[in-house]
């Protein structure tokens, strides 16, 4: 029996002073948005698969990611709502983005199939609000004729936690009502008027999944995975898009990367006919000073890595890969601004 | 006139019985039907890849949680290497040296302070302590705040399980000659061993299943646990987010992962009663 | 141990023995002195900026920077007396039908199994409530209650499912098995001589129980309902998973809303804003007192109820 003690005391010790796997590096520790999570995860898994490289992201949303990359307790954050310059000078942080996405409006009524549902932006809206409570309400009712709307209360399901996803959604419902704009405003975390909070896209995309008669707001990864049902949005140019990587890329084609300092852009309502008005892209935040420039260095790799051969398996996701241009963009900064004991860590 | 008295009063009486009955059933049922579905959908999930793969993404099969319960086995393990021979030792002055004075009685408040303490307290302190001032989450965060919990809960079992130990053998001893420190080794740690082992099973089950603790301070991992001074995996954090999830294949490894702790638990408390029943 | 030939012991060794044992039980006092200045020290900002306002406030904005407690200790207050109405009654019949219906073949598996249940850790409650309960209140328990409240305030809203009224009924739940076990022990506390004696003069078991073991036993009783209004004040799993996660007073049952421990949950590792955290912190504090407050109280209780009825202690 004390023999047995002994051992196991021994063996506690042993496994939890010394490194268990002593051939791979230690981990890159990464947290912030839940958006990107399913892609991250994809290209992490990969990655040690490749190179054996071990990337640990834990999907904490992106207040949480912004927090963490600030106080230094991780190697990378992730934030799909993008920091301003003088915020970043502030922080001492490098930006610059990874993938693009799109923001779904996902429901839940049994009978109704995906992309059935049309919503007008102030409909969304007045939904969000709490100002049309019923899906048999007389609104909803004429923007989708022949579809049969139960009578049933409206759920509204929101995030809990400081969300980029949050802030791409309320950015594209500040822009398109003023109501929104004068009640509500746009941030990562702001005072829902009405609804129930779940805690990350995977949280909202539970509710929705298992309670009737909800409507929430997820990164369309998470509508498919899950077989959540998508609206159709009516968007600037006055026709109804379903979410589709096609809708997201429409989206992204005007977009200017040289010239937003920081590559602060955003990428909601844009012009065109095709394009799915709630598309935003997903940033990675790191620090400017890294104190162990092998381990800063090991990172970027895999962010090259993820930018340059993950272009696949992020279009299987329905994530829009970064374009060449943009990709070139973000390695000169990385080559300019990321910097160990003085000198530039990339390449 | 009695006998209408009586007749009424036997009838309340078999109401309240029912009553009883009924009520008892009802709660006795709705905790068997929790037990039933942990069960049920937790071992479902068990399988070789369960208990010795890593976890993989979202839609990957095959993943496993083999590094979440290796990380929970050391994370109590360690909380219990750090507060067992602290809250034994304490114990041990409380029941042996300080029957009387003012500072014994001050420990034994604090203990009990301590005890009331919500787990959730404790991860927002050890945060505060051990992670936004070193930098980063560690598996060591995790340890001490379970290790937190623990102690109190030890302090007072000890305490008491001594004080079971009659008198008369302590004084036995030290009128044979012992020293103190001998007699309380030898005589009252000895004879109250069941008894502290006990309470030793206990608080490490009780604290195996805490999830709150963890949030903060070793958080979760997708590796095997290498050098603690990084976010550990463990179950219980596993379990918050696997759950809160909407992929099912995630979902499913919860309720497994939920199974595993409560059988864990539960063997442990069976071994804590057969052995005070053995005494 | 021989008694002859042996050296004489050494004064020094007890000396060091009894030093490490006070050094063991200095670290109990060190470590709660810690704890309390680090969240006093921590919360100071938002003592400052609100000071007891907070608790009463019902604003909860991150953006620009209002804080306020009101909605958190509701949500608190109301899931624990959901929790204690349902759960003091239970565990009051439960212990009856244990100690004086049930014949020993069935009082003492059950006895074991509910002993057993306490243990169960709380995040399978909260995941039982989330994918098994909830369906079944938005679906029918819901719906039933709004029926028979007649379109009452405190039923209204959609049936979610998940809300103040869930959190309630699962932490019922889970302080059950804990509540049952300890007035069992207080009911068997009850000598048997006082009921023979109801007894003998012609009571029936319900008049025995009623005014005999119950008021005898109640403080015992009194302070098992306090000991499980402190858990289920603190507990953080078996709500977070089902209350909703949301900052707002509502008078209905049915709307979503949160408790100090749930809002920690969900917020604490993403809050960056100093303010932020230290409001969170002050939100801690008072969850730390109140639920010291009342285990204290409990325990007090519950020690005088031993000494009463001449137990070991």
């Amino acid at each position: 029996m004390k023999r047995l003690l002994a051992l196991s005391v021994a063996l506690i010790i042993g496994i939890s002073a010394g490194s268990v796997r002593a051939a791979a590096p230690v981990a890159i520790n990464g947290a912030g948005a839940s958006f990107p999570f399913p892609i991250y995860s994809q290209w992490a898994y990969k990655y040690e698969q490749t190179t054996g490289v071990k990337l640990n992201y834990q999907s904490i949303g992106s207040g949480g990611g912004i927090t963490q990359i600030k106080a230094k307790t991780v190697d990378f954050g992730a934030s799909d709502a993008p920091l301003k310059t003088d915020e970043l000078k502030q922080a001492g942080l490098v930006q610059f983005p990874m993938v693009i996405g799109g923001v779904v409006p996902v429901v839940n009524l049994p009978g109704i199939p995906s992309g059935k549902i049309r919503l007008t932006p102030a409909l969304l809206a007045d939904i969000f609000l709490g100002t049309v409570k019923r899906w048999d309400d007389l609104a909803l009712k004429a923007e989708n004729p022949g579809v049969n709307l139960p009578a049933k209360e409206i759920v509204v399901v929101h995030r809990s936690d400081g969300s980029g996803t949050t802030w791409i959604f309320t950015n594209y419902l500040d822009k398109v009502s003023p109501e929104w704009h004068g009640k509500v405003g746009t941030e990562k975390a702001v005072s829902w008027p009405a609804g129930v909070g779940g805690k990350g896209n995977e949280g909202v995309a539970a509710f929705v999944q298992q309670a009737e008669g909800t409507i929430g707001y997820v990164e369309y990864a998470y509508a498919v995975q899950n077989k959540l049902a998508a609206v159709q949005l009516r968007n600037r140019a006055g026709k109804y898009v379903t979410p589709s990587i096609a809708s997201f890329q429409a989206a992204a084609a005007g977009a200017d990367w040289k010239g937003a300092p920081g590559f602060s852009l955003v990428l909601t309502d844009q012009p065109g006919e095709g394009s799915w008005p709630i598309t935003g892209a997903t940033f990675i935040l790191v620090q400017k000073e890294q104190g162990d420039g092998a381990r800063a260095r090991a990172m970027l790799s895999f962010f090259d890595w993820c930018l340059r051969s993950g272009a696949a398996q992020a279009e299987k996701l329905d994530y829009v890969p970064l374009p060449t241009g943009v990709i070139e963009l973000v390695e000169a900064t990385w080559k300019g601004e990321v910097r160990s004991a003085g000198t530039a860590v990339w390449p | 006139m009695r006998r209408r008295n009586v007749a009424a009063r036997r009838l309340v009486d078999l109401a309240m019985r029912l009553a009883a009955g009924g009520a008892a059933a009802a709660g006795i049922l709705a905790l068997a039907w929790i037990l039933a579905t942990v069960v049920a959908r937790g071992s479902s999930a068990f399988s070789w890849d369960f208990f010795t793969r890593l976890p993989t993404p979202p839609g990957v099969a095959g993943g496993g949680l083999a590094n979440a319960m290796l990380g929970t086995l050391l994370l109590t393990g360690l909380a219990a290497l750090v507060s067992i021979p602290i809250g034994l030792m304490a114990g041990v002055y409380l029941a042996e040296f300080g029957r009387e004075s003012r500072f014994a009685a001050a420990v034994r408040m604090a203990t009990n302070i301590l005890m009331g303490v919500p787990s959730i307290i404790s991860g927002v302190f050890v945060y505060t302590m051990l992670v936004a001032t070193l930098g980063h989450f560690s598996g060591y965060a995790g340890a001490v705040a379970l290790a937190l919990i623990m102690l109190p809960v030890l302090v007072r079992t000890t305490e008491d399980m001594l004080l079971l130990v009659p008198g008369a053998l302590r004084e036995a001893g030290l009128a044979l000659g012992t020293p103190r420190w001998r007699v309380t080794r030898d005589i009252v740690l000895r004879g109250a061993r069941k008894g502290l082992l006990t309470g030793v099973l206990l608080a490490v089950a009780r604290v195996s299943g805490e999830t709150a603790p963890l949030l903060f301070t070793s958080l979760n991992s997708p590796y095997w646990p290498g050098r603690l001074a990084q976010p550990t995996a463990n179950l219980t954090v596993t379990i918050f987010s696997y759950a809160m999830s909407p992929f099912r294949d995630w979902q499913a490894q919860a309720w497994g992962a939920a199974m595993l702790i409560t059988l864990g638990v539960l063997a442990a408390s069976l071994c804590a009663r057969l052995l005070v029943r053995g005494k | 141990m021989a008694v002859s030939g042996r050296r004489l012991p050494s004064p020094a060794a007890d000396r060091i023995f009894r030093a490490a044992a006070g050094l063991c039980a200095l670290s109990v006092l060190v470590l709660l002195a810690l704890l309390v200045s680090t969240l006093g020290w921590k919360s100071l900002p938002a003592v400052r900026a609100f000071g007891a306002g907070f608790i009463w406030s019902n604003a909860w904005n991150p953006v620009t920077g209002a804080y306020g407690a009101l909605s958190s200790i509701s949500g608190t207050i109301a899931s624990t007396l959901i929790a204690l109405l349902l759960a003091v009654p239970l565990s009051l019949t439960i212990a009856f039908f244990l100690v004086e219906l049930a014949p020993p073949a069935v009082s003492r598996p059950v006895g074991v199994a509910i002993e057993l249940l306490a243990a169960v850790p709380s995040i399978i409650y909260g995941m039982w409530g989330l994918f098994v309960f909830a369906p079944l209140m938005s679906r029918h328990l819901q719906p039933a209650l709004a029926r028979l409240g007649g379109g009452s305030s405190l039923f209204a809203g959609a049936p979610m499912g998940i809300g103040v009224l869930t959190a309630g009924l699962i932490l019922a739940l889970m302080i059950l098995p804990f509540m049952t076990a300890v007035v069992r022990d207080v009911f068997s506390l009850v000598p048997t001589v006082v009921k023979e004696a109801a007894y003998g003069l012609g009571a029936t078991t319900w008049e025995v129980a009623r005014q005999v073991t119950l008021r005898y036993g109640l403080r015992g009783v009194i302070g098992a309902g306090v000991l499980g209004l402190g858990r289920a004040i603190g507990e953080t799993m078996a709500v977070t998973f089902v209350i909703g996660n949301e900052h707002r007073l509502s008078l209905s049952l049915f709307a979503p809303g949160n408790t100090i421990a749930s809002t920690l949950a969900n917020e604490f590792s993403e809050a960056s804003d100093p303010l932020y955290v230290s409001s969170l912190v002050y939100l801690g504090a008072i969850l730390l007192m109140i639920s010291v407050g009342i285990q204290w109280a409990a325990h007090s209780w519950l020690a005088r109820v031993e000494r009463r009825s001449g137990a070991w202690r």
